[in-house]
């Protein structure tokens, strides 16, 4: 699958299928700090990830002054 | 997955509820935290007029379409920063978010109203960029709650941002930072009234909620804020989270619930120490306040 990250932007392929809880983990990411965005959806945890899907992994982390 | 409270399937889970909901229940799930909040603390009443602080962020444009949703009379305060390409592009999606909504935005661009841009103070000051953008906007959004005749100020603070500060606090002891750190401040002579509404909400759940509403928000991070200790102590307690769901949000509500009776005596002698400003007039413990010093060393 296609794997889209930020900060920085780039794209990854890993393969599928894949529990979406997995691909967080094996990314190194905390899944507190991230959404996972299937086409328009998001997916939980448990979801299976196909070979074939396109997924936005987005952070959801922001700092700065507020 | 399935969804809580009506069993269909889930699309996002918030492990400090222990639930799972669908689109529908969650963005229910939102609403019901802000309305929550906003009851439990008498932060506002429907015929005030609400100014919401808008960066075009998730979690401002969160909150906005929320008060909205709501039925609250709630208008927009962009303030531009003069950071470049970002501001440019946040300042774009405030500006649709309100198109789209019909929704009132005011906005205050400081590189035009004031002659410097946050790089500008930031270097001029020697300090980091955050330090000088906190404080041009907690003084111009007061400001322009103030002129614009506004009940209360409203910002986009969610529990990370109040974890996050509150352990920055903790770990310096700013006894003075934890008595002000108060889900409302309320009016007094020179200040709104000013309310965090998002505060039962993760930034994880606000982002959720933009993309399940199909707001369209600056997703890239402040290219100023990159590294910042906020940011670190976000990282830690979203470390400590994933191990025990639900520590941030003990860590905060605990601090406001056993904490903060405790330094209502200082708060109290702080504002006590509050005078005016003799250049702009706004509310300092300073002859000169410290926006205007910025001011003043910035455009030099």
């Amino acid at each position: 699958m296609q794997v889209h990250l930020h900060n920085p932007k780039r794209d990854v392929e890993v393969a599928g299928p894949l529990r979406v809880a997995d691909l967080v983990k094996s990314l190194g990411l905390n899944r507190e700090s991230v959404l996972v965005i299937r086409g328009d959806s998001l997916v939980t945890g448990d979801a299976t990830l196909a070979d074939d899907d396109v997924i936005e992994i987005r952070p959801v982390i922001s700092g700065g002054s507020r | 997955m399935k969804c809580k409270p009506c069993g269909e399937p889930a699309v996002i889970e918030v492990r400090r509820h222990r639930a799972a909901f669908c689109k529908n229940c969650f963005l229910h799930h939102c609403h019901e935290q802000v309305r929550r909040i906003i009851s439990s603390h008498s932060m506002m009443r429907h015929r005030e007029r609400v100014l919401v602080a808008i960066s075009g962020g998730k979690d401002s444009l969160a909150l906005w379409d929320i008060l909205l949703d709501l039925g609250y009379n709630a208008d927009g305060v962009y303030l531009g920063l003069g950071i470049g390409d970002y501001s440019d592009t946040s300042r774009e999606h405030a500006e649709k978010y309100a198109a789209q909504r019909g929704a009132k935005l005011h906005v205050v661009d400081i590189p035009a109203d004031h002659g410097f841009s946050i790089p500008d103070a930031a270097r001029a000051t020697k300090r980091v960029p955050c330090s000088a953008c906190g404080l041009s906007k907690r003084h111009l959004l007061n400001r322009a709650a103030l002129d614009g005749g506004y009940d209360v100020l409203a910002t986009g603070h969610n529990l990370d941002d109040e974890a996050a500060v509150l352990f920055g606090n903790v770990m310096q002891w700013h006894v003075g930072y934890l008595a002000r750190q108060r889900p409302v401040l309320p009016e007094t002579a020179g200040f709104a009234r000013r309310v965090k509404p998002l505060i039962r909400l993760g930034e994880r759940e606000s982002a959720a909620y933009c993309v399940l509403k199909g707001i369209d928000y600056i997703v890239d991070e402040c290219p100023m804020a990159a590294g910042n200790r906020h940011l670190r102590y976000k990282e830690t307690l979203n470390d400590i989270e994933e191990r025990t769901p639900g520590a941030k949000s003990a860590f905060y509500f605990q601090f406001l619930e056993q904490m903060l009776p405790v330094l209502d005596d200082v708060a109290a002698a702080e504002h006590d120490l509050v005078g005016t400003c003799s250049r702009c007039g706004a509310p300092s413990s300073a002859d000169v306040c410290a926006f205007c010093k910025l001011v003043e060393r910035a455009t030099a």
